[in-house]
């Protein structure tokens, strides 16, 4: 045996597990520690064998949670040993011990290979594992063919075939380019006849994976899967070794089901017909047996078939079905399955029609609320949240509340959020949504949230018909003994505003509401005297004719806090006090509050796992999605004449004009002053064309076209007026004659991702481009290609270049010779961050037919990106280096395009965003590091954290810092315009779409609320 | 993804089994550890598998006096994963006749080396028995 084979070791465990206390341990590991350095340092002298010992003796200590910063390399030095039992040793502990970005691992990276091509199979099992579990982006680019060819082999066994499965799995996440897409689906279809069911539980792993990121690709596979779960769940072929309780692999079974649900549907008939063959099968035969285990596997199975069904849309009846189960399942005593079925009625909410059945169930959900368990408390929490809705909320609210006193404190604050949230959402009147908010404060004043109260003086400030009952209301509470302190600040600034409303009933004089409020005042906390400070000025000026009494006791609190030590407090005593005594002028000073401005909750933003409902989601989808179409400014409008303002001199100035206009109505300018040169030999084709000016309707607003016009008399003047309206009329119908053939837009976004392609054809001509970027410096080559056998004439060449762009185009000659390509180079220099794009403005003629377009070029934010990894410790550094905005925003963006995790990474990675993986140890969050380059922030790190939502894969925050204000807010909406749409979907952008993306600026620097004690201002700033 | 972390705990709260499928650092380990442990240990027997922990789901077991404890995806099927720990404590019992604490502690790398056959990067590599013992029984008969 090994281990009886390593004394010292097994010494060393008994040791360890003698020691009375953690010191003792401490003190033993430490001279354990000591002992192997020591041994270490002189390594020629160690044995394979005693090298074993020592490096499991390490990760003894690593488990016990001790630092081991040393001996790694023994570790890896391991792998190479000729012999067994050392390799093993080495593959094990330095899989357990090292991440993949230890330098020591990429040195590895031939012993490794030459074992996974080697003939041992079983070197080739210890290698294949380790990679599979820590292999990085260098194994993925050196060992992935390898790879793939030991898992398709035929010649391979089963034991080497699975680990190869896995290990790709891994490789591909790591690179997803490891896997061909177009390759893979047929060869995945044949992987998918595997008899073995080791070698299929690890291909199905993968193939989870693959179809995640490319359903469309691997549509070929689908009845593959049904095939797999029709044999596994018709018990055909299967060796008793994977059978568990006489259940077929039901570790396979779910992760079969769990693959069909990343197919949006099954269309072919007779798959679909076996599918829910099977499916019903499941449903129906599964029996609570006695055996625990066997009970456990069958409704694992059962739950993993619950969700197929939901997620494929049966008919109603089987989704009927499927509810009444869940209904059972919530009320049995097993608290597993209650758990299971509480957690899938919540996803069941998400299936239409449905509701109504669920609803049936209300009262043992409400029961569940009470579970001696807390997972199941949570659960049953989550369920009433999300089917909550008018017709229940009052139900389901008073149950919360009366759950809240007896809840766990873990639970108090999400509660309160939650029952906060009905209560505004499905409110039937006010005055009850007034009573919930008071009662949660009341009841769990210490787990209720600022923005809580803010919310409901915001409610009753903006509803006259409220003020009253409120002011009532909060007069009732503060009879109450050992009021929560969040009470006496509602109440006091309620009353402060509307008391005078109570004036007639019993103790409710100006003089007795001030009493009863200034009885708390030595208990409270500065924040709140301030807001007392602020009734009690109120309640003078509303007592009317003024009370002597009543204000020499409230000048009294004044003059005491004249000299108080927060200066916010002793600037309201000082005030107020000076106000006071002016008599009249204090009723325009202290009016009431003006209503405030409609605003979305800041509850809902808080609760960020919290389902929106559909409807909302889809307008915060579509108004998100408003916001991007008009960032890319793309328009239907084509241009009455594509040709620009050219002067004899061949030097243009740009045409900002048309830019100004058309960012003029997004409350936004910019200078452009920029000169490009333009090919002296292409001024003549400029002349000609240059008196056919025309408003350059780049963008649709007339107004916006008028002032271009304006703005460019002085451009006409300078050009020769003889060629008359008539020019003008015919060119600008036959600049309509070319139409591209290729999706400009596409081309155009897909061109952002890579540096070389088509962005533009036409019949006629083909401009490929070709890019290469280096910090801030970019070389783009216009391949300007005639396709026919005329040469096209009056080439000209034109780029417009945005503000923070300096652009030098080379020499366009003006005509292409039949079957020529021309190259012109472009240089690009990037001044600091913008989203703004520069425009190429190309125009030619073919025969009679005049081709104006107008191209936006790829030279786009995130070409001046490098994407850069930093080890977690500088990550952190930096990370709280930049505090807050505006070097940090931080921003919720809702109506993302669903993706899973590493399809974003995927997306990042293209925006050379370099993607960190385990730096955060949140698994749904995404970390990375890039390198931005201009001429005035030079190199500049930004960091970007994106936290998802599983549950809602359509919100996430996204939080970006740097050095440089602009540079985080342009890259904070950069990213989001991919995360909110991907832009290959952007319709068709027409020709003449200029889209010099003016976007929709405004200087979004997040505001900190001033003098933060005041409520009103709070409220303003938080609501 | 699928399993981010298998543990082993006794009651007094000691590791006896560690494997992580995600990098985390030492200190995030201490730290998710002594949370997780304090809350399943806290728990009865008539509580559910099931701790919703950060963004973890952990579902456990325990078998005497040594916990099982599975950090898994929020998605993850949790019926699945508790008897894949069954299955796993199946297999060290017919590895070890009667397996218990200190066959684990003592036989950290068998216990390891089973724990390899059976998940790698998080996903299950083999349900079978036999198969996942092979490697091991071979080295034995070797030695």
């Amino acid at each position: 045996m090994a281990l009886s084979g390593m004394r010292g070791l097994s010494v060393f465990i008994s040791d360890i597990r003698n020691c009375q206390n953690k010191e003792q341990e401490r003190l033993r590991v430490d001279k354990e520690l000591g002992n192997i350095r020591t041994r270490f340092k002189n390594e020629k002298g160690l044995t394979p064998y005693e090298k074993k010992k020592y490096v499991w003796k390490m990760l003894y200590i690593y488990m016990l949670g001790y630092d081991v910063d040393f001996g790694h390399m023994e570790a890896v030095s391991l792998i190479s040993a000729p012999k067994y039992p050392e390799k093993q040793v080495g593959y094990i502990v330095t899989s357990c011990l090292l991440n993949e970005n230890y330098d020591f691992l990429r040195m590895a990276i031939n012993t490794v290979r030459n074992d996974i091509i080697g003939r041992n199979e079983t070197f080739q099992c210890l290698a294949l594992t380790m990679v599979g579990n820590i292999g990085g982006k260098e194994f993925a680019e050196s060992l992935a063919p390898d790879v793939q060819k030991l898992l398709i082999s035929s010649s391979c066994r089963p034991l080497v075939r699975k680990k190869a499965a896995l290990c790709l799995l891994r490789l591909y996440r790591k690179n997803p380019d490891v896997v061909n897409v177009d390759g893979w689906s047929d060869r995945m279809s044949q992987l998918l006849d595997e008899r073995d069911l080791g070698v299929l539980t690890s291909v199905m792993s993968l193939f989870v994976a693959l179809v995640s990121n490319h359903t469309e690709a691997y549509w070929n596979c689908l009845p593959k899967c049904v095939k797999i779960l029709e044999r596994l769940a018709r018990n055909q072929d299967i060796l008793q070794e994977y059978t568990y309780y006489g259940i077929p692999s039901p570790w396979l079974q779910v992760k079969t089901m769990r693959a069909l649900q990343y197919f949006p549907t099954v269309e072919d008939p007779s798959t679909r017909r076996a599918l829910f063959e099977v499916l019903q099968r499941i449903l129906m035969g599964t029996d609570v047996v006695k055996n625990v285990n066997k009970n456990n596997a069958s409704h694992a199975v059962l739950f993993e078939a619950l969700a197929l069904v939901m997620h494929l849309d049966a008919e109603k009846e089987m989704m009927s079905q499927c509810v009444a189960l869940l209904g059972k399942f919530i009320a049995v005593r097993e608290p597993n399955i209650r758990y299971l079925g509480l957690e899938n009625m919540t996803r069941m909410l998400l299936v239409t029609d449905v509701q109504d059945i669920i609803k049936r169930h209300q009262a043992q959900i409400i029961t569940s609320l009470k579970d001696p368990d807390i997972s199941i408390r949570r659960r049953a929490l989550d369920l009433l949240y999300g089917m909550c809705d008018v017709t229940n909320a009052k139900d389901i609210v008073e149950e919360l509340l009366q759950y809240l006193s007896t809840a766990d404190f873990a639970m108090r604050e999400e509660l309160a959020l939650k029952a906060a949230i009905l209560a505004e959402k499905f409110a039937p009147d006010l005055s009850w949504y007034v009573d919930v908010i008071l009662q949660l404060i009341d009841k769990a004043g210490d787990f209720v949230s600022d923005d809580i109260w803010y919310r409901v003086v915001q409610f009753v400030t903006n509803n006259e018909d409220l003020q009253p009952y409120a002011a009532a209301k909060a007069r009732e509470y503060l009879d109450k003994p050992a009021l929560h302190e969040t009470m006496v600040k509602v109440s006091a600034y309620i009353l402060g505003e509307y008391s005078h409303l109570l004036a007639r009933r019993p103790s409710c004089s100006p003089k007795e509401i001030f009493a009863i409020i200034n009885e708390k005042l030595p208990t409270v906390s500065m924040p709140t005297v301030a807001i007392l400070l602020s009734t009690y000025a109120k309640i003078l000026m509303h007592t009317q004719p003024p009370d002597p009494e009543l204000q020499e006791q409230i000048w009294a609190i004044f003059k005491k806090y004249e000299s108080y030590i927060d200066v916010e407090i002793q600037q309201r005593a000082v005030e107020y006090f000076a106000l006071s005594r002016k008599g009249a002028a204090l009723m325009d000073v202290l009016a009431e509050m003006p209503k405030f401005p409609e605003r979305q909750s800041a509850l809902l933003k808080k609760a960020e796992d919290a389902e929106v409902d559909t409807a909302e989601q889809s307008a915060i989808k579509l108004r998100s999605q408003q916001q991007t179409s008009n960032a890319l400014v793309v328009t239907d409008q084509r241009p009455v004449n594509g040709s620009l303002p050219v002067n004899q001199l061949g030097l243009v100035r740009m045409p900002s004009q048309n830019m100004e206009a058309s960012s003029h109505d997004q409350g936004l300018t910019k200078e452009n002053g920029t000169v490009s040169t333009v090919d002296p030999a292409s001024t003549q084709s400029a002349d000609i064309l240059g008196d056919l000016l025309g408003p350059l309707a780049i963008e649709g607003p007339p107004a916006a076209a008028v002032s271009a016009e304006q703005n460019m008399v002085p451009g006409l003047e300078a050009t020769p007026d003889a060629a008359g309206a008539l020019a003008l009329a015919t060119v600008g119908d036959q600049s309509n004659s070319v139409q591209p053939i290729v999706n400009i837009a596409e081309r155009f976004h897909a061109l952002c991702l890579k540096d070389s392609g088509v962005l533009y054809e036409d019949p006629y001509i083909q401009i490929g481009i070709k890019a290469e970027w280096r910090a801030h410096h970019g070389r783009l080559v216009l391949f300007l290609g005639n396709k026919n056998t005329s040469p096209l004439m009056s080439v000209r060449a034109l780029i417009l270049p945005p503000t923070h762009l300096k652009m030098e185009l080379s020499l366009v000659p003006e005509t292409i010779p039949p079957r020529a390509q021309v190259q012109c180079p472009l240089e690009v220099m990037n001044l600091r961050a913008s989203r703004d794009v520069a425009v190429l403005d190309f125009s030619y003629k073919f025969g009679t037919a005049m081709a104006s377009v107008k191209l936006r070029l790829p030279a786009v934010l995130n070409k001046f990106l490098q994407p850069i990894s930093l080890p977690a410790e500088e990550f952190f550094l930096q990370w709280k280096a930049l505090s807050g905005p505006p070097l940090k925003l931080q921003e919720v963006v809702r109506g993302v395009k669903p993706m899973s995790l590493p399809e974003m990474a995927n997306l990042f990675a293209s925006l050379h965003l370099g993607v960190t993986p385990a730096l955060d140890t949140n698994p749904n969050n995404l970390v990375a590091c890039t390198t931005f380059y201009s001429e005035s922030t030079r190199a500049m790190l930004c960091l970007i954290r994106v936290e998802t939502d599983p549950s809602d894969r359509t919100q996430l925050r996204i939080t970006i810092a740097s050095g440089d204000p602009t540079l985080t807010f342009e890259l904070k909406e950069f990213i989001k315009e991919y995360l909110i749409m991907m832009p290959a979907s952007t319709p068709a952008a027409a020709a003449a779409a200029p889209a010099p993306a003016a976007a929709p600026l405004q200087p979004q620097s997040p505001i900190t609320p001033a003098g933060y004690n005041d409520p009103g201002a709070m409220l303003a700033g938080l609501l | 993804m699928g399993i981010r972390f298998i543990l082993l705990v006794n009651k007094q709260g000691q590791t006896r089994l560690a494997q992580y499928y995600e990098y985390l650092t030492l200190e995030e380990r201490r730290a998710l550890e002594g949370e997780i442990v304090r809350k399943c240990l806290a728990r009865t027997d008539q509580q559910c598998s099931f701790v919703e922990h950060r963004n973890y789901k952990i579902v456990y077991r325990r078998y005497a006096s040594l916990f099982f404890l599975v950090g898994v995806d929020n998605d993850e099927n949790e019926l699945a994963i508790l008897e894949f720990i069954h299955l796993l404590v199946e297999t060290m019992d017919r590895h070890f006749g009667n397996v218990c604490e200190l066959d684990i502690m003592f036989h950290l790398e068998k216990a390891h080396f089973m724990l390899e056959e059976m998940v790698m990067n998080g996903c299950i590599v083999e349900t079978s028995k036999t198969n996942i013992l092979a490697p091991i029984q071979l080295m034995d008969k070797a030695s």
